[in-house]
């Protein structure tokens, strides 16, 4: 349960992050990361950033990644 | 040409580094099912066993935590929220999943922050958040903390069963059954608390500890580093995730944690009482806590159901097809232990993934 997933900051408003998750945008929380900017690619967990990510090993960790929606359901993991 | 990938240049490394039995640990679920989904156990040499330690944090929440949460829902006005891991994990007589299909109000969310913002709109209603989880999660419920006190909500409150991954693994350490040689550190865990937090398991034990990423190529890159150390008699902290981990971790999450919460001796199930393994609210947060609000008690109770050995499993004492009633009375759809509920559990992972018994 402590998967985190890397996303792009597309914009910030309110110490709240507007991510992309390769196509699925999604609300994150900065209180972890308060220094994240626009552009920063981040790791999120449980609507937070826990950690900043250097630009191009996050294409490739994202380009991994294949069931994101899955990642953001509120479903038990029944499933792997 | 050469038509040799990375990955199997690791793996020949660790073949010709293998030269006598040994057993590699793994402290983190999500290395557990990568481990068991990528195959990569079977590709290893037959004298490295990769354990599974206790790295499934609600495998190791203790039946009075799922107890209290399912008897909350139950409560007139309030409503119980938590992640859908916790949904499943059985309690002494029921599950909050069973409680659900009879009417509880429980209601599972992917950020915590989704059950403040129904704090705010109901402004009648007791909002309780069951928060589990290692310290990945441990910041984000202070940080949610954080946010309720500055909302000034009086409608929100937290059952903090939190876990801290250190001390467990020290604990590991102490104990005289449990034979481990080197660490798997886990990833997003270590993105927080940094390399520097296993220092001091170095120093007392020994034992050689590396952070490693998800993927398989970064598991093996971290099994050849442990015995890169191991065959030449080193023990020390290195991180092979290092896209994600420094060796301070992440200041900003620690203080917020820091904040809020403060250690306290913590029941692991299956396993026990850890020294300074859980976490309690300061003073200051107090009114928070829902074992306040709701003066809820939880007994000690290690307690597992009969004949399921989950404990001796995340203790890496026995491997999940050694216990007697694997496959048979304990599966993914009939769970007996939490380790067969959760699907980051050892039993789960092997149940899907591992069909060749190499115990
Ligand atoms: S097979 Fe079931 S009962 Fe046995 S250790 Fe695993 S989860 Fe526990």
């Amino acid at each position: 349960m402590c998967l985190a997933i890397p996303g792009l900051v597309q914009r910030i408003q309110n110490g709240i992050a507007i991510v992309d998750f390769g196509g699925l945008t999604r609300e994150i929380a900065l209180d972890l990361v308060p220094d994240t900017q626009v552009g920063d690619y981040i790791l999120a967990h449980a609507g937070f950033a826990i950690q900043k990510l250097d630009t191009q090993e996050a294409e490739e960790i994202l380009s991994l990644f294949q069931d994101i929606e899955r990642c953001f359901s509120n479903e038990p993991p029944n499933s792997i | 040409m050469n038509l040799q990938t990375p990955f199997d240049t690791i793996l020949q490394s660790i073949h010709s580094l293998s030269t006598q039995k040994r057993n590699i640990m793994e402290v983190c679920g999500t290395h557990t099912v990568s481990i068991s989904r990528s195959g990569l156990r079977s590709q290893l040499p037959s004298n490295l066993r990769l354990l599974s330690g206790p790295g499934c944090p609600v495998c190791v929440t203790p039946v009075s935590v799922v107890d209290a949460a399912i008897s909350l829902s139950q409560q007139p006005n309030v409503v119980v929220f938590t992640f859908g891991d916790m949904l499943r994990v059985p309690g002494t007589q029921s599950t909050l999943q069973r409680e659900m299909s009879r009417g509880a109000k429980v209601k599972i969310v992917y950020s915590p922050l989704e059950s403040i913002i129904y704090a705010k709109t109901h402004p009648k209603q007791q909002i309780v958040f069951i928060g589990v989880g290692f310290e990945t999660t441990l910041p984000i419920l202070a940080a949610t903390i954080q946010r309720a006190k500055f909302e000034n909500l009086l409608n929100f409150s937290m059952l903090v069963a939190g876990k801290l991954v250190p001390p467990a693994m020290a604990a590991l350490m102490e104990d005289p059954n449990v034979q481990i040689d080197g660490f798997i550190c886990p990833g997003h865990v270590s993105t927080i608390i940094g390399a520097q937090s296993y220092e001091f398991l170095v120093k007392q034990y020994s034992i050689p500890c590396v952070i490693t990423g998800f993927l398989p190529t970064d598991i093996a890159e971290g099994i050849l580093l442990l015995l890169k150390q191991l065959s030449s008699n080193r023990s020390q902290v290195e991180i092979q995730y290092t896209r994600a981990v420094s060796w301070s971790g992440n200041i900003s999450a620690l203080q917020l944690m820091d904040e809020v919460f403060e250690p306290v001796d913590s029941e692991w199930r299956g396993i026990g009482l850890i020294p300074r393994s859980g976490v309690q609210f300061k003073e200051e947060y107090i009114g928070y806590d829902a074992i306040r609000r709701f003066q809820i008690s939880l007994e000690r109770n290690a307690e597992m159901p009969k004949g399921c050995s989950c404990g001796d499993v995340m203790k890496g004492i026995l491997l999940p097809f050694e216990c007697p009633i694997f496959g048979n009375l304990c599966t993914p759809t009939h769970p007996v232990g939490p380790c067969m509920v959760s699907s980051e559990g050892a039993c789960a992972a092997y149940y899907h993934y591992e069909t060749v018994d190499r115990s």
